[in-house]
């Protein structure tokens, strides 16, 4: 039997019985989308991730006071239980890494802004002018933070778009003055609206000087600093230097913490990967329930159609030919429901996009691929003992039965 | 060398406990081109012996020659290919595929043994023809009637123009005017050389084939020529 041949001859048996065929597709079509659709939930999540701690910058060094360790307790814990506080001159003193370009001490805290006799509680940043670059800021109005050296607590403010409106409304928040906690600002600048952030909503923040916010908050230590090294090349060696210089700075203890964007994100991006990996393995479950359907139904349709076997081999079909018939007619319709699946998918992608626009809810190529080749796979495997039924059937009885 | 030689043809069915000697040592040898009838009552072992000579069963014993060669030993595929080349079947009820047109029914034979489809085309017209039904190649079997039915079957059980013709009951779900148009189809055939086994109970077909065999308990009892 010619391919084509083939073909059209399990075209022709697969629709003449709509029913069993459109019900042995759609069970198909329900696996593949399934798949489809969870794995463009399960990815579009990971990416929404990835995305959100790129533009937090990819070649950071992140400085933390302490050191975290990943051990439980032990000796190690024990002995460097005093941690020191980071300070603006530990930030000072990064600066002469060659690796680093620039970087932000932190400083934050809660504190009651009030304006013209609007109050509200907000999140105080305090920081240096670098930080815009690093943290890559945009400004709807005025500048940033002057560059005045680390030690300056100077009385400029830069606030977020929520705060400006709250606090300012329609009136011009450029220049007017600014009460944060017990001292007196000025607005110098307004933050682009930059809408949903990972970890902190720029829209809501106030940036002041370090040197004032420590004041403010009566500290001297940071929260942590960015470090910005000058490619993401260099990472590896500005993370070395960086601990050095501390550790120098710190009578040769260990005590802060490293942490770099790449194996933020890296980790993040791991066990989303690993995520939904474990949805596509939960939605193909339905695709093999799928394929024991295409056998059932495929060995309903061997019984229905035992006279018409007959008469193939009475004809002179091979058995062989037989059971690629069979076989053509189970990967035919686990094809078609296949394609309706995949239409499926795509179409219920696209409506999680539509109503979550920020999550970029594709669905990779490889999980196509994947549910693609799963429900052939298990149409043509789950194919395979009825076609065999159907070619070993002897061609007397079969005969017997009739058309 | 006759065109069929059966030499002890034995055949055993085993239900359940017992077993029903369908055949019993038959010994046969039909020439190219002879018409023959088989008759005798039911469960004579008529329609095993047609099956046999059809490669559709095989005998317990005994030894099976078509055109020289030995076929009763084939493996299935060797034997499907014997079917496919030299034994076209026609049967009581017609077996014609529903979901098919009468021209798709007849080229089925050839789509099985993938002759190209232009040629499929040409041949199934022609035996459309000569079966008398070219005006109805795109009819579906349930649009036709028995009689016609039959000259489709009859078309594609020559469409690949067998050496050995096997009928059974050819005639048997017809009526008596049709049925005798379905027997003068097959013997045109017959007479353009293709030897025509015909199984039936029908005495008047018995009485116009050239050379029939009685057959009971599995046995032949007479063996007579005209």
């Amino acid at each position: 039997m010619k391919p084509f041949d083939l073909v059209r001859f399990a075209l022709q048996a697969a629709t003449g019985s709509p029913l069993r065929t459109g019900l042995m597709a759609l069970a198909m079509a329900i696996g593949v989308a399934a798949v489809v659709v969870l794995t463009a939930l399960g990815d579009g999540a990971r990416r929404y991730v990835v995305n959100e701690f790129n533009s937090l910058g990819s070649n950071l060094v992140i400085v933390l006071p302490g050191r975290t360790e990943t051990g439980g307790i032990g000796i190690g814990t024990l002995s460097t239980s005093t941690t020191r506080d980071l300070t603006l001159r530990d930030a000072a003193a990064l600066l002469r890494a060659d690796g680093v370009v620039r970087i932000a001490p932190l400083v934050v805290g809660d504190a009651e802004v009030s304006s013209g006799g609007r109050l509200r509680s907000s999140f105080v940043v305090g920081t240096t002018s670098d930080f815009a670059r690093v943290r890559r800021l945009e400004l709807a109005q005025g500048r940033f933070l002057p560059d005045e050296g680390l030690e300056r607590a100077s009385s400029w403010a830069v606030i977020g778009a929520t705060i400006r409106d709250e606090l300012f409304g329609a009136k011009p928040a450029l220049g007017a003055r600014l009460r944060i906690g017990d001292r007196r600002f000025r607005v110098i600048g307004v933050l682009a609206a930059s809408g949903q952030g990972l970890g902190m909503n720029t829209d809501e923040l106030v940036l002041v000087p370090a040197a004032s916010a420590q004041a403010m908050f009566d500290t001297n230590s940071l929260f942590r600093i960015l470090v910005e090294a000058r490619e993401r090349d260099a990472l590896d060696r500005v993370r070395s230097q960086v601990e050095d210089i501390l550790m120098a700075r710190h009578d040769g203890e260990r005590d802060v913490t490293l942490l770099t964007q790449d194996a933020v994100v890296g980790t993040f991006d791991r066990i989303l990967a690993a995520l939904t990996l474990a949805v596509a393995g939960i939605a193909a479950i339905s695709l093999a329930v799928a394929g024991i359907l295409v056998m059932n139904v495929m060995l309903v349709a061997v019984t229905q159609r035992t006279g018409e076997i007959g008469l193939l081999k009475a004809l002179g079909a091979a058995p062989g030919a037989i059971r690629s018939a069979f076989l053509a007619e189970a990967a035919l319709l686990s094809l078609a429901g296949a394609a309706i699946g995949l239409l499926l998918g795509f179409t219920g992608a696209a409506l999680l996009r539509a109503v979550f626009p920020e999550l970029p809810a594709y669905p990779p190529s490889w999980a196509v691929v994947a549910g693609l080749a799963t429900s052939l796979a298990t149409g043509v495997g789950f194919g395979v003992l009825p076609a065999r039924r159907a070619a070993r059937l002897d061609p007397v009885q079969a005969l017997a039965r009739g058309l | 060398m006759s065109q069929i030689e059966l030499y002890e043809i034995d055949r055993i069915f085993e239900i359940g406990d017992s077993c029903v000697h369908a055949l019993k040592s038959i010994t046969l040898t039909i020439d190219a081109g002879e018409y023959l009838a088989v008759m005798g009552p039911s469960g004579s072992g008529k329609s095993t012996l047609l099956n046999i000579l059809g490669l559709l069963d095989r005998p317990n014993h005994g030894r099976y020659r078509l055109e020289g060669h030995e076929v009763g030993a084939l493996p299935p595929d060797q034997q499907a290919r014997v079917r496919s080349e030299r034994i076209g079947f026609v049967f009581q009820s017609f077996h014609l595929v529903p979901r098919l047109s009468a021209a798709d029914n007849v080229a089925l034979p050839m789509m099985l043994a993938g002759i190209p489809a232009g040629e499929r085309r040409r041949r199934v017209a022609d035996a459309l023809a000569g079966v008398g039904l070219e005006s109805r190649a795109d009819h579906r079997p349930q649009q036709l009637s028995g009689g016609q039915r039959q000259r489709v079957a009859i078309a594609r059980a020559t469409i690949m123009r067998p050496a050995v013709l096997l009928a059974d009951e050819p005639t048997g779900n017809l009526d008596r005017t049709t049925g005798t148009e379905v027997t003068e189809l097959l013997e045109d055939l017959n007479r353009a050389g293709t030897t025509l086994i015909v199984v039936t109970h029908d005495p008047a077909m018995g009485e116009r084939a050239h050379r029939c065999l009685q057959m009971e308990d599995g046995a032949l009892r007479a063996d007579r020529r005209r």
